[in-house]
């Protein structure tokens, strides 16, 4: 009896191992995240507006049908980032993920606080070898640092009825993430 | 001969175990530091750098994108104010007022979130578009058949769940406690 009490705990303390691997071992394993969804329709350093969901077809589960979406799959390994968007009639925001969902900086029109979102995306180790006088000069650039070399932005704009979608729609279409090569 | 049967019983109750509770935890969308308010609840941490090892692996299984924290804060509900599940073949209303936000959404989905076919294709409201009565308060009808006024249809689906997303809103970024409402409540009222 003490013996089957012993294998029993045995088995519990094993158990609690194997869920909190598991767990842990699940962003970098599934197959099935935002990322791996985005990646055959995104191409790198783009920027790709997502079809609006349907009860038939979305990208991915839970997206707001009361917004325009458009991502860009990064990959900061060439160079770094440069990301603008116009700021649309009702409301815009970008969202940076990392390659595993992981929200690491969002920003909306008003806290941007002018007619455009200009960033500057780059990961921390660009970050510190930037030109000490440029850091000086380009004091209200906004710049972003990002915990991984590749990830997602994701824009989005609001359609506050839904007959201004379209309104929505175009507004992201002159955003733009384009690469900026390393200087040589 | 003992200690064989006695380790495979081991290692395959543990494996049970272990697995068991990881289906478990993020199927039911098991994360720490919520914020419920009434049938609503929301993970504000999920937005963040913050977020939790199951919030983390539960985002990962599904392939949802969380709402960023300087974006809004998206509210959950499964259930109505008494503990019902959302059916959608019954009528549910949901009135009241919203916490302060600069946009909100309120969309339907079923459990998995994806939105529900029906004939009006509509999915949701925006706080734009919504029909309020003249102290700001408004009604939402959720279910099969057509009402007057504010009608969300449920299409009959056996199960919806409700998220209502506030855009650019103080909730959440500070809160941690359960008075911050006032949220919509959500009633039954009738199948």
């Amino acid at each position: 009896m003490v013996r089957l009490a012993l294998w029993i705990f045995g088995a519990l303390l094993l158990g609690g191992i194997v869920h909190l691997s598991t767990v842990l071992a699940m962003p970098r394993t599934a197959k099935q995240d935002a990322y791996s969804r985005l990646a055959p329709l995104a191409p790198v350093n783009v920027l790709t507006p997502l079809a609006a969901p349907t009860a038939a077809y979305a990208v991915m589960p839970f997206m707001d049908p009361a917004f325009a979406v458009a991502v860009c799959r990064y990959d900061l390994t060439a160079g770094t980032l440069k990301f603008i968007a116009p700021v649309s009639q009702a409301y815009t925001s970008v969202t940076f993920y990392t390659r595993n969902s992981m929200a690491y900086y969002a920003i909306n029109d008003h806290a941007a606080g002018r007619r455009a979102i200009e960033l500057d995306l780059m990961t921390a180790q660009q970050h510190a070898q930037l030109p000490e006088e440029e850091g000086v000069t380009a004091a209200d650039r906004l710049i972003i640092d990002s915990p991984t070399a590749t990830g997602l932005i994701v824009l989005r704009a609001l359609a506050p009825e839904t007959g201004m979608l379209p309104t929505a729609q175009a507004t992201l279409a002159q955003a733009q993430c384009r690469a900026v090569p390393l200087p040589q | 001969m003992r200690l064989f049967f006695g380790s495979c019983f081991t290692l395959l109750l543990a494996a049970a175990i272990g697995l068991g509770a990881t289906w478990f935890t993020l199927t039911r969308g098991v994360a720490f530091g919520s914020l419920t308010i009434g049938a609503w609840t929301a993970w504000p941490k999920s937005g963040s750098v913050d977020i939790d090892p199951y919030a983390r692996a539960s985002i990962a299984r599904t392939g949802e994108l969380p709402i960023g924290t300087g974006d809004g804060v998206a509210f959950y509900a499964h259930t109505d104010d008494t503990g019902n599940v959302l059916d959608g073949r019954c009528m549910f209303s949901v009135t009241g007022m919203t916490p302060a936000a600069r946009y909100w959404t309120l969309t339907l989905y079923d459990p998995q979130g994806r939105l529900v076919a029906n004939v009006i294709r509509r999915n949701g409201f925006t706080s734009a578009e919504i029909l309020r009565e003249q102290n700001g308060r408004f009604i939402i009808n959720v279910g099969p058949r057509a009402r007057p006024g504010n009608w969300l249809p449920s299409g009959g689906v056996e199960q919806f769940i409700l998220v209502w997303r506030l855009y650019d809103t103080p909730l959440g970024v500070a809160s941690r406690t359960t008075n911050e409402g006032p949220m919509p409540s959500i009633e039954r009222k009738g199948c």
